[in-house]
């Protein structure tokens, strides 16, 4: 059962306490987008053996959204941040950089 | 025999006898027995039958991994099967009963299994029960269901309590042997918070009973010494009769406290379950004996050598007259000595090493006992018990050379360290090939949520052999495990222990080498689940070559021991047959827990009232006086209906309707979803999030509103209120409040975080009544403090005021088709409304209604409901509602999902009203068939049932439904086959049944 910070009110959120909301920094596609690209913001996800970014919700907490990096293989946390952001901030893509070197996700590295 | 012996026994008190039953016969033991020890005291060995071949069965282990002697403990609501009887203390009073045979224990006709087990290999029921397929529901089922399954499930209602703990600490150390003793000194001394669980209710684990000394005092002692001073420290927590269940991730750890299974009736919760959140985790487990394979292995009588050791030195138990002992390793000796010491006959000892020697053997040798070397068990002869052995050589195929009289073999392949909870989170294990065993690997232990390392074996189960390994490595494990939970580091060295020379074992995977296939099929490896040497060899002959593939195959480990004897000989064998070393072949996936928890310690206090918290209505107390009839609806309870006396729910709800529909009557609508959206920005937040147009709508006025997913999907509906210029109330389903204030919330933070809106669920802020009736106006006019008029308070306008000096918000809004107010005052005030309501209104025929009148006056206006026309793949397009669908917007959730070319096809299942020809009712459900059949043979569907009631208003059976291209065959009469066969007939026609032009709610 992981341990997630929330960055709002700073709790170290048990799982318990959180909701999940699948794959961070989609970009949404409205009216007027192709099929592709409506396609890829609906459906397709990431699935990577390591380095992954993720939606939480913490639900039972202050009820905010946040947005956390983590490793799907030792659930290792490299950081949690603000949901208001389109791509992880410099701090959270250093922390993965110290400790999985030659990451990649997405669009990011 | 077995028997008690006159002395000895350091675990129990003479003085304080107990009467138990087993299988109804009166028995006695001692204070401090299990019902292990105390059976085996009154020579009870046959315990029970074996899963499949019902082989007679007694007692293997002396603890947690026992296969066999699982038992049926207790009665009526104190019932519980499958208790093992190793780990069951005994209690004055316990009744228990042996398990898995008809008619009787010593008489079982499930035994014919034995004589035909060549027709029941491995994969038999993969194999046997394929064709025909008829055959499954008749046949092949019954008899696998009554086969299935080991004792009885409980009859009664479990008359104990359970409960929960939740704590925090630094060091958390699962086992209190001297390992986990030693671990919890050096770890207590960093400074850090440390607690102890051990599953036994004695601390010391195996060193007292093995003959350690530490420190030159005997285990015995040190173990009390140390228990005693780690008590004095308050950072120390210890719990005895705790089994640590289970690790998972970023330190979280299920322990299982036994608070009062040995205690029963004495008001305490019988089990609790700790969840614990430890920064540090030390699995001080032990090692467990392996069983050898040889021909007869499971024959009662035939026990692990340390178990043998254990009776005698804990319980001062005899397990028989004349032990003879097989071993691969030094260990062993150690039981013959202990009987020897004890006045018991040890006639020989046989090891399969072709060499003996060393100070243990010369000891045992020294004490008279013979020692075959280079031998093997070729047969164990014996039914119900053991009566012989015959010895071979182990280099060779069985070929007897002597035979030797005994009552008992005990047996030892060498030690397995207790890895499991090591790898529930992803330790992963490397082979000793010294000691013919897993162990941790301390490169790839389990890491936490910042990837420090929060898991670390110690002593046995570190794969440390001698009692000085078992100390040094605890202290070393304690020290790490406290410094890494921001204890200071300490140099206190480890103690020391007397030296106990042994000589390498001699891994033996199958007694003798040679074996064949008559013996193979004797040699058991999975007791419990009876797998047999022969089984694994057969398994990897047809190719399953991965451990996981055959253990599913087999069955192997698969029981509720989770093969804690038989997965390193098993995995061994497998290894053999394929010609691949051990590691290579790997071992299968440990998970939790590490031994059976009961369900209630599970539940905890969730149960009965307790198991969901229900919500209630301001007004439910009034419901539950007036007979509601309930209905849960989300977490709520909803009245479903008001039955008076006399009355069947059926004929209440008819009531309820044609009343309301004469009359007036009165809803609970206290339940649906209330969100109140506000700022500057409300208006366009809420034009993207519902279909329509909500930011045009007036100050004053109401609108209903549809949400769709982004996916197109209608999620929820409801009304709009516009409070003011910049605040909107949703009203949301009953079981949507939540959820979409979730899903309001989602987006604002997430996509639109620069717009100005705030949102409030109050939901339960208010009590909301719906007065629906021609006669609602009279009586909102008779309670009075509102001009609720034609005029003052047009349909679909809201108001604000005084109803009866209550402060009140009105909405004239109908989901029934009648002249409606829904009136919201304050949560508090909402009892005494709705009883001032009853009250006035006694003279219009005031009644409350239920959920389902509620239901059917919808449908009868052809409303929508959440849920019931909608299930995830149904458009708002499908449901006639193109209206309530602004086409000014550029942009709604869901908008551009409905322009995908399938949701925009004109050939779609649309929603249509059904009205039957004969006037009956279609079942729920239902579909409709059309012309031609699908590739499976059945007919084509072209329709479905989404809403079906009896009209009381109509007097007939109404439905609406979904159908393929339905508003373009309005008129066409379809055809709904039901289950008991034959079919209803419907004709397609308009959904709204009822004042199609709204004049009754527009008055």
């Amino acid at each position: 059962m992981l341990i997630l910070t929330c960055p709002y009110c700073g709790v170290e959120a048990d799982e318990t306490e959180l909701s999940p909301g699948g794959e961070a920094h989609l970009k949404r596609f409205g009216p007027g987008s192709s099929e592709e690209e409506f396609e890829g913001y609906l459906f397709m996800r990431e699935n990577p053996k390591g380095v992954h970014f993720e939606r939480w919700r913490h639900a039972y907490g202050c009820g905010k959204w946040f947005l956390a990096a983590r490793c799907t293989m030792t659930l290792e946390v490299f950081g949690t941040y603000p949901a208001q952001t389109t791509e992880p901030p410099k701090k959270i893509r250093d922390a993965i950089s110290a400790k999985r070197p030659g990451w990649s996700w997405g669009d990011f590295k | 025999m077995s028997t008690r012996l006159p002395t000895g026994g350091r675990l129990i008190d003479r003085d304080t006898q107990l009467d138990f039953t087993f299988n109804g016969k009166r028995l006695r033991g001692c204070a401090g027995d299990t019902l292990a020890s105390a059976l085996l005291a009154n020579d009870q060995t046959l315990l029970g039958r074996s899963f499949k071949y019902h082989r007679p069965r007694g007692l293997v282990a002396s603890g947690a991994e026992e296969p066999n002697a699982l038992l049926g403990l207790g009665k009526g609501s104190r019932f519980e099967p499958n208790q093992r009887a190793t780990t069951t203390e005994l209690f004055d009073g316990l009744t228990c009963e042996s398990q898995n045979h008809w008619p009787s224990l010593e008489f079982d006709i499930g035994a014919v299994n034995n004589y035909a087990s060549r027709f029941l290999p491995a994969g038999f029921y993969y194999k046997t029960f394929m064709a025909p397929r008829a055959a499954w529901k008749h046949v092949f089922e019954p008899i696998i269901r009554r086969s299935a399954g080991l004792g009885k499930a409980p009859t009664e209602r479990d008359a104990d309590r359970y409960e929960h703990f939740h704590t925090h600490v630094d060091v958390l150390i699962i086992g209190g042997g001297i390992a986990g003793l030693q671990a919890a000194r050096a770890a207590a001394a960093t400074g850090v918070s440390v607690m102890v669980v051990e599953q036994t209710a004695h601390w010391g684990g195996r060193a007292p009973v093995d003959g350690a000394e530490i420190e030159g005092q005997l285990a015995d002692y040190w173990v009390r010494e140390t228990v005693e001073s780690l008590g004095k420290l308050e950072n120390v927590r210890m719990r005895a009769r705790t089994m640590g269940s289970g690790v998972y991730d970023h330190g979280y750890v299920l322990a299982y406290e036994r608070v009062a299974d040995h205690t029963p009736d004495d008001d305490r919760p019988r089990h609790r379950l700790w969840k614990i959140r430890a920064k540090q985790v030390i699995t001080a487990t032990g090692a467990i004996e392996r069983p050898l394979s040889f021909a007869g292995n499971d024959i009662p009588g035939v026990m692990l050598a340390s178990a043998v050791r254990d009776y005698v030195v804990n319980w001062g138990v005899s397990p028989g007259d004349r032990t003879v002992v097989v071993t691969n390793n030094d260990d062993a000796y150690r039981t013959a000595i202990v009987l020897k010491e004890a006045g018991l006959d040890v006639p020989a000892i046989i090891d399969a090493r072709p060499e003996v020697s060393g100070a243990l053997p010369e000891q045992a040798r020294a004490l008279g006992i013979a020692v075959h070397a280079g031998r093997g068990v070729a047969k164990v002869l014996g039914g119900k018990s053991v009566t012989a052995v015959k010895i071979c050589a182990q280099a060779g195929e069985g070929a007897p050379v002597d035979e030797i009289p005994c009552d008992v073999i005990a047996m030892s392949g060498g030690w397995s360290p207790v890895v499991h909870l090591w790898s529930h989170c992803g330790g992963k294990l490397i082979w000793e090939a010294g000691n013919a065993h897993f162990r941790p690997n301390p490169d790839k232990a389990p890491t936490g949520h910042a990837g420090e390392v929060f898991v670390h074996a110690a002593g046995n189960a570190n794969g440390a052999m001698t009692t000085s390994e078992v100390l040094a490595d605890a202290d070393a494990a304690g020290k790490a495990a406290g410094k890494a939970a921001g204890g200071k580091a300490t140099r206190k060295a480890a103690p020391k222990a007397k030296e106990e020379p042994s000589e390498p074992m001699l891994p033996v995977w199958v007694m003798p080498q040679g074996a064949d296939i008559k013996l193979r099929g004797k040699m058991w490896l999975d007791y419990q689940n009876d797998v047999k040497v022969s089984d694994v060899q057969l398994a990897a002959r047809e190719g399953y070559e991965s451990v996981e593939h055959t253990k599913r195959y087999t069955t192997l480990g698969m029981a509720t021991d989770q093969g804690k004897l038989s997965n390193i000989n098993g995995l061994a064998v497998l290894a053999g047959s394929l010609g691949d070393d051990i590691p290579q072949v790997g071992t299968t996936t440990f998970r939790p827990p590490y031994t059976p928890i009961s369900m209630g310690a599970i539940a905890g206090e969730a149960r009965a009232e307790l198991f969901q918290p229900v919500r209630q209505t301001p007004i439910h107390t009034w419901h539950e006086a007036h007979g509601a009839d309930w209905e849960p609806v989300g977490h709520w309870r909803r009245p479903y209906a008001f039955p008076r006396d006399g009355e069947t729910v059926h004929d209440a709800v008819k009531r309820e309707v044609l009343n309301t529909r004469e009359n007036v009557g009165l809803l609970d609508a206290s339940t649906l979803g209330k969100i109140l959206v506000k700022g500057p920005d409300a208006g366009r937040f809420l034009d993207m999030l519902y279909t329509n147009m909500m930011s045009t709508l007036p100050v004053g006025k109401c609108r209903y509103g549809l949400m769709c997913s982004e996916n197109g999907f209608l999620s929820d509906d409801g009304v709009v209120a516009r409070i003011d210029e910049d605040t909107w109330l949703c009203h949301t389903t009953t079981g949507g409040a939540d959820r979409i204030h979730a899903h309001m919330e989602d987006w604002l933070q997430c996509e639109w975080w620069d717009w100005e809106v705030y949102t409030a669920n109050i939901t339960e802020q208010y009590a909301q009544i719906a007065v629906v009736g021609p006669k609602a106006r009279m009586l909102l006019e008779k309670i009075g403090g509102m001009d609720l008029g034609k005029e003052a308070l047009p349909f679909m306008q809201w108001a604000e005021g005084e109803l009866a000096g209550i402060p009140a918000r009105v909405f004239r809004i109908s989901f029934s088709g009648e002249l409606s107010y829904e009136v919201a005052v304050p949560a508090s005030r909402g009892l005494e409304f709705w009883i001032k309501l009853m009250m006035a209104g006694e003279e219009f025929g005031v009644m409350p209604y239920g959920t389902e009148a509620l239901h059917i006056m919808r449908a009868e206006k052809g409303f929508i409901m959440i849920g019931d026309e909608t299930d995830g793949t149904v458009i708002p397009q499908d449901l006639g509602l193109n209206w309530a669908i602004s086409k000014k917007k550029d942009d709604y959730l869901g908008k551009r999902a409905q322009e995908r070319s399938h949701m925009t096809d004109p050939d779609r299942w649309k929603l249509v009203g059904l009205e039957t020809l004969d006037g009956s009712v279609i079942p729920d459900g239902a579909y409709a068939v059309g012309e031609g059949e699908n590739a499976n043979g059945q007919r084509n569907t072209i329709g479905r049932v989404t809403s079906t009631y009896f009209s009381p208003t109509l007097g007939k059976g109404i439905a609406m439904g979904l159908v393929h291209n339905g508003p373009d065959r309005t008129g066409e009469v379809i055809e709904f086959p039901t289950l008991k066969g034959g079919s209803i007939r419907a004709r397609i026609v308009d959904p709204v049944f009822y004042d199609k032009d709204g004049e009754k709610q527009n008055v």
